[in-house]
């Protein structure tokens, strides 16, 4: 059974169809990576999938339940939990304490919810940085910090929405090893990413969205020759150029 | 050998401080017609708001006819002979062409010049002189592009930036803008265009710099990177 099921999410604001009937599963263990261009749909949908829209039309299923339109908090309590583009730590607050908090959601006691914030912050890397002010976190630390508050709910689905942004290679390179890392955990992960070179080696599907409409659903091996995909990225014209080019070549 | 007019050297740029620029370099001769092309969040509008001097470098060095500009504000850019034309035309929708025009060369006090160079950039672009007394608003999407190249071409550019000209254009339009810009380069002035449309872009261009999560990942002439594995990489990732 997928752990969660989208189908035929449609999201309008006004006249503007922001997801139009969108439908793909994802499955427990895999790593699936949402992608397409600027003002494809992306982060609507991830806004619907956790609850922050409640869609205009279809439904979604969370490990086989319909969370269709239940509040933000109620989602994450079931186990999918996301993380915001524009990261908003409170700043005030230690690094330490601002994942404390999202351990809070899921552990019985205090020693519990300790244990859980502690590895965490060792997973995302984030031991030297523990005991700052969060709002003093460079952007990769407080890019870190946002999934290791996610991470210590115990998510079963870990939604990530453009976590690699503005990060220098090698620090896309670090978010890349906590992400297997997390897999290898037994987490679930959803990835909405432009840094592309970032998700399409790690990524076991990938759903491609254009214009609110799903173009594609592959594995990032097929998608990256999906003329669709191309002409969504490229232009119509270099796709056509490349499908010549493709057929051209000799077989084999 | 002659001096290129734009160099840019291990430029990182961004906002807030923030890089999403990496140590970009670049070199562009006077007269020639240069594209960068790259997905989306890839850095092209960041580098072009550096060198026009709408951000700062973080690190790194912009020199332009020879001068450092890296820490210049726009206006003096300007005066320098560097136009900006933005992503998503900024026009002066209730103003006509005409007075459209006028504002790209606000910096010019001539009555008498600002009207010479208007007919002469109106020759180059014959709808917008049909045009003239129009208030831009009334102009379809391709006409108000071509009136925002028209107006960055008022203030006398040696170099001209156009950043994302094809966005939100229909296949022959883009291609009648594709064909302006190359009488637009052919009549001297250094043309840097910014570009999501990679084969629109590189067939005119004379070189090309793909860009990859901001950093140059493949250079060099437009036609030879059209067939390139790296130019798809670039914006696919793989």
């Amino acid at each position: 059974m997928a752990l969660l099921e989208v189908r035929e999410v449609t999201m309008k604001f006004g006249e503007l169809v922001a997801n139009d009937r969108v439908s793909f599963s994802v499955e427990p263990g895999a790593i699936v990576g949402l992608i397409g261009p600027n003002g494809a749909g992306k982060t609507t949908l991830f806004n619907c999938i956790s609850g922050l829209y409640r869609p205009t039309g279809g439904s979604i299923l969370f490990d086989g339940k319909d969370i269709t339109g239940l509040t933000p908090y109620a989602i994450a309590r079931r186990g999918a939990v996301r993380t915001f583009q524009v990261v908003r730590p409170l700043k005030e607050m230690t690094v330490f304490d601002n994942v404390l908090v999202g351990a809070f959601l899921n552990c019985r006691d205090h020693r519990e919810a300790f244990t859980r914030a502690a590895e965490c912050i060792a997973l995302c890397q984030l031991e030297p940085l523990q005991r700052k002010p969060a709002g003093e976190l460079p952007i990769g630390g407080k890019k870190r910090l946002e999934m290791a508050r996610a991470l210590a709910t115990r998510p079963k689905l870990l939604m990530l929405d453009e976590v690699m942004a503005g990060l220098t290679s090698t620090e896309v390179k670090a978010s890349v090893e906590v992400i297997l890392k997390l897999r290898e955990s037994g987490i679930t992960l959803m990835i909405v990413e432009h840094v592309m070179e970032g998700i399409m080696p790690i990524a076991d599907k990938i759903v491609v969205l254009d214009g609110g409409l799903k173009i594609a659903e592959d594995a990032p091996g097929r998608i990256v020759s999906d003329e669709r995909v191309i002409e969504a990225y490229l232009g119509a014209k270099y796709s056509r150029r490349f499908k010549a080019r493709e057929e051209g070549a000799p077989l084999g | 050998m002659a001096e290129p007019i734009l160099k840019v050297n291990e430029l990182y740029a961004g906002y807030d401080g923030i890089p999403v620029v990496f140590g970009v370099s670049l070199e562009i001769m006077p007269g020639e017609l240069v594209a960068i092309v790259g997905a989306n969040g890839a850095g092209k509008t960041t580098i072009m708001r550096t060198i026009c001097g709408l951000a700062h470098p973080l690190r790194g060095q912009i020199m332009f006819a020879g001068q450092d500009i890296s820490r210049l504000a726009a206006h003096r850019t300007l005066k320098l002979g560097i136009s900006y034309v933005p992503e998503g035309r900024h026009i002066f929708a209730k103003l006509s062409v005409e007075k459209n025009l006028a504002l790209g060369a606000y910096a010019e006090k001539s009555a008498a010049e600002i009207r010479r160079r208007q007919e002469e950039i109106l020759a180059i672009f014959p709808v917008l002189r049909e045009r003239a007394g129009q208030t831009a608003e009334t102009l379809s999407g391709g006409e108000q592009q071509m009136l925002a190249i028209a107006r960055g071409l008022m203030s006398r550019p040696k170099l001209l930036m156009l950043d994302e000209m094809s966005l939100g254009l229909m296949p022959s339009m883009v291609d009648k803008m594709m064909e302006t810009v190359t009488a637009v380069n052919r009549t001297g002035t250094t043309v840097l265009l910014v570009e999501q449309m990679v084969q629109e872009a590189l067939e005119i261009a004379h070189r090309g710099y793909v860009i990859q999560t901001g950093k140059i990942v493949q250079t060099g002439v437009a036609r030879e990177l059209l067939d390139s594995e790296e130019v798809r990489k670039a914006y696919l990732g793989m």
